[in-house]
């Protein structure tokens, strides 16, 4: 087991090198004018330029550079230090801020997608091609095809502004309930799939031969399927949800933007929106490096639930 | 009969008056005076998108306390169908009981409801299974999965079904027993494997053992120790045994009577040594015939030419009849009945006589 | 994240055969013999299916609607999508306006009439160059195997690691120009290099498969080129089931533009497009509503189409996956 979080955990840091030099190369190289690329139409003051300049070691030029540049990119990432954005402020502190929000809104729209699509999924595994099962699949189908910057605005709309059952906008310091709309959208996506995998993988199981071993030893039906076959369903289910979770922290940048959600997404949406070019950056490299480490968080869990991974 | 010639929907029924005309054979006499275990006259489908197949078409056969009766055929005959059956376990759907009764210890399990029957698998009749690394869960340990047969059934708090699992495993003869309670299905060796199965299904001391295949995924000189240990085990912990199996070679050290299925039916029952000796049945006599023997030098093995029956369509008459070198007129026509040639022995050919006498075959 | 991840996650990545056992796959105990009978072959079983199915009617409907209004949209609508005037301002229904106005004073119908033309062509072209890449990346991996497969399934790896949203905002704002063509040009390059894998993926399993087809080997026995067994043999293998994500892709694509779009990195005014008049609607939604529902109803039922179509299609050529 440590060998394995070992060998998971060096994979972990190649794939950080790697991922961070494809967004960090995708960035600077081989621009005309970084500074102009990073401010975007906005024009750039001199005492912009020069802290850009200095802080990127833009004087530098060539490959040789550029791996400098990167080098030192991630020191700083690796320090916590992600420099300023164009209005002046540190972007650790913006990000200090918004990462609370971020992550109550998240676990909200976690805990809707287990309650509700891992209960449904499993009720309709176990009643496969029953009416229930084949409406839940229809409705999954809607909902993983309507995009988010459609359902947002318009549950926002419906459920916030005409029928007042939500506030319609969470503002400086969200409380729960002002959170709950936003984090059934946020989630709803993250529920229909985990929905239909629980399903597939309930389907699935039901038929594995372990199920009539479990009957054949006189086990009540609600211990098979509550036990033995939720065990086995559960790998592929939690593995979705662990890389879901970096997902949704990352991942809110239309829900938490159109719900005024003081959250990183929102920092993000926001950042783009006002062509702040460092912040859009040290927000990416900080939601890279999140999304490596849930991806290392599923594998370790992966491993913890399915043994037949772990001593491989 | 002649002239009579059934139709699809009929055949059926023909069969199932023919067979269940014929009186089992009186065997060693349990308390009730009937059998452990009797199957009499089941009739199980399938059906699916693509049609009905008629799995099993009346088959009858008995089981008595601590005897080995081995159920012989092919894949699809219907042998392991018929075994879920009596433990209730058949999938519903596709398969559909459509008639027939399951006997044990003179009730028909039938008739019982799903509760009752659940409390009669793993402490009445118990079961293992093919494959045993599908068949054990590989998400929990062996030790947990032993107790809890044990916590679940038989009440045994948290320690004392690990300490019976233990004993279950050194029963079954699982070297370093206790300290392989932890370990997961995929850790084992195949025979090991197979031996944690079965420690599984003795632990509520069931009175019938059905085996299903329980050899065929194993390797050869590991098939012979898992029989051995099924053998000494059924004899010492004096259980009865179903022995479901498509190879003959297993049966002959075990078993104490065969019964051979095709196509849903037993085309023959009778004691090992007088099946060995005359088989009463074409089927059964070119199954003989396809294994390999050291004292026949030189000479060509022969093999039953032909495939298995579609079960969606079986032949009329005999559905043995488009593969049988003896076939005649008869055969297409009429359903044969079961022919009882004595010493508790029968034989559903219309030429069941001529079948067993003819040796020079 | 982005709903074009999740559709494709919505696929098992554990799919198994069904049972084993004999007792609970009666079409395996029938399955040995020869059934005398008329031939049919998988293609004819999914059409039979297929047809069965209102949802493939209806899926199919609205492509149809969708690609006639982006090909001929003065077939839909008379007014001219460009023609705002303020004093209009959230104007209700009249004579060509059946929805009214927009916060611009735009035909809110015209504009959402013209934004499908943007949606479909960044949908189509980025599923092609999608399919041309998964096919070469796929075909190349599966055929040739061994550490060409190696390093691209790695690579396979890589590009479906990183997050699609998070990727294209990087990307799409090193694109300063603001011309229509290559802002368009822009969002399918993007949404191509970043949307490949899992296409790429089926190719690659579906190659395999066929390379060991029987006919394969004969071909390879007989002498033919690496290169005619990959063109003659295996790739028409590889269509169906690639034609299948990428209908699905398709409409993940055109999501995946408006929500960009949305996001003001994609399309820029004046290019018409969903996710613009979607924000621009979301924005103003409390002094009128219509100018946020028509655009995100039209987007909505685009994406639901090509989904819903993909999905009955894959169900209808695999039916083990339900």
């Amino acid at each position: 087991m440590v060998r394995f979080i070992l060998r998971r955990l060096l994979q972990m840091v190649l794939a950080f090198f790697g991922t961070t030099l494809i967004v960090y190369a995708l960035m600077f190289a081989g621009q005309g004018d970084p500074i102009q690329a990073l401010a975007g139409e906005r024009p750039v003051t001199e005492a912009q330029r020069a802290y850009l300049t200095e802080k990127f070691h833009l004087d530098r030029t060539g490959i040789d550079g550029f791996f400098y540049r990167y080098f030192d990119y991630i020191r700083n990432l690796l320090q916590g230090d992600l420099g300023e954005s164009l209005t002046g402020r540190q972007i650790g502190d913006i990000l200090a801020a918004a990462w609370p929000v971020t992550i109550k809104l998240a676990l909200i729209a976690m805990a809707v997608t287990v309650l509700v699509g891992v209960t449904a999924g499993v009720l309709a595994g176990v009643r496969r091609a029953s009416i229930f099962d084949n409406s839940t699949l229809l409705l999954t189908l809607v909902v993983l095809a309507v995009p988010t910057i459609v359902l947002a605005p318009i549950a926002q709309y419906l459920l916030g502004v005409r029928w007042q059952l939500f506030p319609p906008t969470a503002g400086a310091d969200p409380d729960f309930y002002s959170l709950l709309l936003p984090g059934i959208v946020l989630g709803s996506l993250s529920l229909a799939t985990a929905l239909r995998l629980t399903r597939t993988a309930v389907a699935e199981n039901l038929r594995a031969d372990y199920v009539r071993t479990a009957r054949s030893k006189g086990l009540v039906k609600r211990r098979i399927v509550g036990i033995h076959v939720l065990r086995n369903s559960l790998i592929p289910v939690v593995t979705f949800l662990g890389v879901e979770l970096g997902n949704l922290m990352g991942g809110a940048i239309i829900t938490e933007g159109v719900f005024n959600i003081p959250g990183v997404g929102f920092n993000l949406f926001r950042a783009i929106r006002t062509e702040d070019g460092p912040l859009v950056v040290g927000i990416v490299s900080v939601l890279v490096v999140v999304y490596l480490i849930a991806n290392l968080v599923v594998d370790v869990l992966y491993a913890v639930l399915d043994p037949r991974i772990r001593y491989e | 009969m002649r002239g009579n010639r059934p139709t699809r929907g009929s055949e059926r029924k023909a069969g199932a008056v023919s067979q269940s005309a014929v009186q089992p054979t009186p065997a060693s006499p349990t308390p009730e005076g009937g059998h452990l275990l009797e199957v009499r006259d089941l009739h199980v489908e399938f059906r699916t998108g693509e049609g009905v197949a008629k799995v099993i078409n009346g088959v009858s056969y008995h089981l008595d306390a601590g005897e080995t009766l081995a159920v012989l055929g092919e894949s699809g005959s219907g042998k392991s169908v018929t075994a879920q059956a009596i433990m209730g376990i058949l999938d519903t759907p596709p398969a559909v009981i459509r008639s027939g009764q399951i006997r044990y210890q003179g009730r028909d399990l039938l008739a019982q409801s799903e509760e009752q029957r659940r409390q009669v698998r793993g402490t009445e009749i118990a079961m293992i299974f093919q494959d045993a690394l599908s068949a054990l869960n590989p998400t929990f340990p062996v030790g947990w999965q032993i107790g809890e047969t044990l916590r679940q059934r038989a009440g045994m708090s948290r320690g004392d079904a690990r300490r019976r699992a233990i004993e279950l495993m050194e029963l079954v003869k699982i070297p370093a027993a206790a300290s392989r309670l932890g370990d997961y299905p995929h850790q084992f060796s195949g025979g090991m494997r197979q031996r944690v199965m079965i420690a599984m299904a003795l632990a509520l001391n069931p009175k019938v053992l059905i085996a299903d295949e329980p050899t065929t995924a194993l390797d050869v000189t590991v098939q012979a120790q898992i029989m051995d240990l099924l053998s000494d085990l059924r004899r010492d912990l004096r259980m009865a045994m179903i022995l479901i199996t498509h190879d003959l070679g297993v049966v002959a050290g075990v078993a104490d009577r065969i019964a051979v299925m095709y196509a849903g039916r037993i085309v023959e029952h009778a004691d090992v040594r007088s099946l060995y000796k005359t088989p009463a049945h074409p089927y059964t006599k070119g199954l003989l015939e396809s294994i390999p023997r050291l004292d026949f030098h030189g000479q060509q093995l022969s093999t039953i030419r032909g495939l298995p029956p579609n079960l969606m369509r079986i032949p009329s008459g005999c559905p043995f009849h488009p593969r049988c070198p003896y076939v005649q007129q008869v055969c297409v026509d009429v359903v044969p009945h079961d022919l009882v040639l004595g010493d508790g022995r029968t034989s559903a050919c219309h030429f069941a006589q001529e079948v067993r006498d003819d040796r020079a075959r | 994240m982005s709903d074009f991840e999740t559709v494709a996650a919505s696929e098992d990545p554990h799919a198994r055969r069904g049972p084993s056992g004999e007792p609970n796959a009666p079409n395996q105990i029938g399955g040995t013999s020869v059934t005398p009978g008329r031939p049919r072959s998988l293609a004819g079983d999914a059409w039979r299916d297929l047809r069965r199915k209102p949802i493939f009617w209806i899926s199919s409907a609205l492509v149809l609607v969708v690609t006639a209004m982006a090909a001929v949209p003065a077939l839909f609508t008379t007014a001219d999508p460009a023609d705002c005037l303020l004093s209009r301002q959230h104007a209700g229904p009249s004579g060509g306006a059946i929805f009214g106005y927009d916060f611009q004073g735009c035909n809110t119908y015209a504009r959402a009439v013209y934004g499908a033309r943007a949606s479909l062509l960044v949908g189509a072209l980025s599923a092609l160059l999608t399919g041309l890449i998964a096919l070469t990346v796929g075909m190349l991996a599966g055929y040739f195997g061994r550490w060409i497969d190696a390093v691209l399934s790695r690579v396979i790896d890589i590009v479906l690691g990183i997050p699609l949203l998070l990727a294209a905002i990087v990307l799409l704002k090193r694109v300063a120009s603001d011309s229509a063509t290559i802002r368009i040009a822009a969002v399918i390059f993007v949404l191509a290099v970043l949307g490949w894998t899992t296409t790429a993926r089926v190719v690659r399993s579906s190659v395999i498969t066929a390379k060991e087809q029987d006919y394969v080997s004969a071909a390879r026995m007989l002498g033919a080129s690496n290169s005619r067994i990959m063109w003659r043999h295996i790739l028409p293998n590889t269509l169906a089931p690639a034609i299948v994500v990428l209908t699905i892709a398709l409409g993940s694509f055109i999501a995946a533009e408006a929500t960009l779009s949305f996001l003001g990195i994609g399309l820029k005014e004046p290019t018409i497009s969903w996710g613009i008049d979607i924000n621009n609607g979301r924005v103003h939604m409390r002094e009128s509503a219509t100018p946020l529902m028509v655009p995100s109803t039209f987007l909505a039922l685009t994406v639901l189409a090509f989904i819903m179509l993909g999905d009955a299609i894959r169900d209808a050529f695999d039916p083990k996956l339900r």
